[in-house]
């Protein structure tokens, strides 16, 4: 003990001179400090999660066996073929893409001018109260809300009785319910990258804009839209990815619809092939990556 | 911005409907849970709070409970070293790929869960399973823990982008060595990011059910799977529903201190 003592640092605690040197190296070569950085993330990330989804779709190019339901191992292109040839499955996957895009749609139609309010028109002291509002039922589960749907859309349920008047009735499960839930869902992903970009925005650009003579929508159009636009490609990968990928909604409020997570999950299930159902996958991962390849054009990665 | 006032007005209203409509669902089931009549009613003829006491003496759900706060912790230890690491790489280094590491970052979350789900499961199967560790808890972490790193990332590499490098310098010209000056200087500074990405990644994995499915295997059932197949048998309606509205009680909490951090940082900052 009291030889650690007698080798302390200034601030009079032990300072282990290997400590001592490891920091002097460390501060001497910047490129060591960054390879141990990354190291650990990208060892992670690299070959857990993109050694996962090459073997996986590495796994579409195989098929099983018709009376084992074993994995064969041999090089084919039967699970495209099949995708490309039955009906179904681009009627599946059109759907899917449909529902995607029209949550993504809902939610901007919604999400914009609740955003522009929260940054533009509530007082500056009641901006972190919406945020909250807005942020609260993200935590409340994803179960919680889609069922909570369920109810809501059952026969004789709320809506029934609040569209009964106006001489409308719930549309019940199946495609619509789906849309509806879905948007409900992840509004709030729309929102808040909506929020953030548009509280950046200066108002000065606008008071210019106004200035200028532009009325308030073509201020909108010409300065508001251009400048929160990779907030809103942000907000739109995450509406558009999530729907494509889920079958969990779709279970509870979609009626016998399908949408690809569906097809997926039904074939690692019940039919027990997992190489079809990793041919399915690669429609919304082909999907995905053309779109984040779009998205990181206009810069909306750096505003996720 | 220069709007009339009948846009404001607009503005507002959309707004109000719009929080209108995002809580009414929640209302209903928090009513729900009170619900006298065990089957789905609305409106409830009465209200008994007898599901509730049924809900806590629950095992199956309670057990559910704990593996999720397992999961969720694991998973978030995981991802506060990872995340945090390569938010200090992209922010403090120019290197060749650097734009990359953010899009590997994102990607987990980026592309649907379904596909994380399936790739993972693939791979504990051929990979895990010789050497005797079968899908459950752990594998369940290790999912959770992919696509939690970006949550950590995105609100470490805000924070270090805002105090930039000035004060670790004056740190390192005062004699300090470059772990005094992590631990004294830039540790502090990214404490409350870390809580707050912390929050949001306990929040993620205690939420997500897709992953989970692919991942659990039957040993570790998290809230949500018990939920889930819970959700379609009706004697067990009344247990699930109170599950649901304590879930929306809790919500509360993390919401709430979330608020104290984000206003003891202003104060700071």
């Amino acid at each position: 003990m009291t030889g650690s003592a007698l080798t302390g640092g200034k601030d009079g605690r032990p300072a282990p001179g290997i400590r001592r040197r490891a920091a002097a190296l460390l501060h001497r070569r910047p490129r060591l400090r960054l390879s141990l950085l990354l190291s650990a993330p990208l060892a992670w990330l690299v070959v857990v999660y993109l050694g996962a989804l090459a073997a996986i779709f590495l796994t579409a190019f195989w098929t099983t066996d018709v009376f084992t339901g074993e994995v064969v191992r041999q090089f084919t292109l039967a699970n495209f073929q099949t995708l490309l040839d039955e009906p179904v499955y681009r009627t599946v996957a059109l759907r899917s893409l449909g529902v995607a895009a029209a949550v993504t749609l809902i939610d901007t139609a919604i999400g914009f001018p609740m955003a522009l309010y929260m940054a533009k028109v509530a007082r500056p002291r009641h901006r972190p109260y919406l945020v909250i509002a807005i942020l609260a039922p993200l935590w409340a589960a994803y179960l919680v809300k889609a069922y909570a749907w369920r109810v809501m859309l059952s026969q004789g349920g709320l809506l029934d009785q609040v569209l009964g008047p106006f001489g409308l009735s719930s549309p019940g499960y199946g495609l619509t319910a789906t849309v509806i839930v879905l948007a409900y869902l992840w509004l709030p992903y729309m929102i808040l990258p909506l929020y953030a970009g548009l509280e950046r925005l200066p108002d000065s650009l606008l008071d210019a804009s106004g200035d200028l003579g532009a009325r308030p929508l073509r201020t909108l159009r010409s300065v508001v839209l251009p400048l929160v636009f990779p907030s809103l490609v942000a907000g739109s990968i995450f509406t558009f990815s999530l729907s494509l990928g889920d079958y969990i909604t779709v279970k509870i409020v979609g009626g016998r619809s399908q949408l690809l997570g569906n097809v997926v999950y039904d074939n690692i299930g019940a039919a027990n092939n997992l190489p079809f159902a990793a041919a399915v996958a690669t429609i919304p991962v082909v999907v995905m990556l053309g779109y984040l390849a779009a998205a990181r054009r206009t810069g909306a990665l750096r505003e996720l | 911005m220069t709007l009339s006032p009948a846009a404001r007005i607009a503005l507002r209203v959309v707004m109000f409907l719009g929080l209108a409509v995002i809580y009414v669902p929640l209302l209903v089931v928090l009513v729900n849970s009170f619900n006298a009549d065990s089957a789905f009613g609305w409106p409830p003829p009465g209200f008994t709070g007898r599901w509730w006491s049924q809900a806590l003496h629950n095992e199956g759900a309670r057990e559910a409970v704990l593996t999720s706060v397992k999961a969720g912790l694991g998973a978030t230890a995981v991802a506060l070293v990872l995340g945090s690491m390569a938010a200090f790489a992209v922010s403090r280094y120019r290197f060749f790929g650097r734009e990359t590491v953010s899009l590997v970052v994102v990607l987990p979350i980026a592309l649907p869960g379904i596909v994380t789900g399936i790739a993972l499961s693939n791979a504990f199967q051929v990979v895990l399973k010789p050497l005797g560790i079968g899908l459950g808890l752990f594998t369940v972490i290790v999912g959770h823990a992919t696509f939690c790193v970006v949550t950590i990332f995105n609100n470490v590499l805000a924070r270090l982008r805002r105090t930039g490098t000035s004060l670790e310098e004056a740190s390192a010209d005062l004699g300090a060595d470059t772990f005094q000056t992590f631990w004294h200087v830039t540790f502090p500074a990214l404490r409350s990011a870390l809580l707050a990405g912390g929050l949001l990644s306990f929040a993620l994995s205690f939420d997500e059910i897709i992953v989970t499915t692919f991942t659990a295997g039957p040993g570790a059932q998290t809230l949500p799977i018990w939920i889930f197949s819970n959700l379609f048998r009706p004697n067990q309606a009344p247990v699930v529903n109170v599950l649901a509205a304590a879930l929306i009680v809790l919500s509360v909490i993390p919401i709430w201190i979330a608020q104290r951090l984000s206003s003891g940082a202003r104060g700071v900052a």
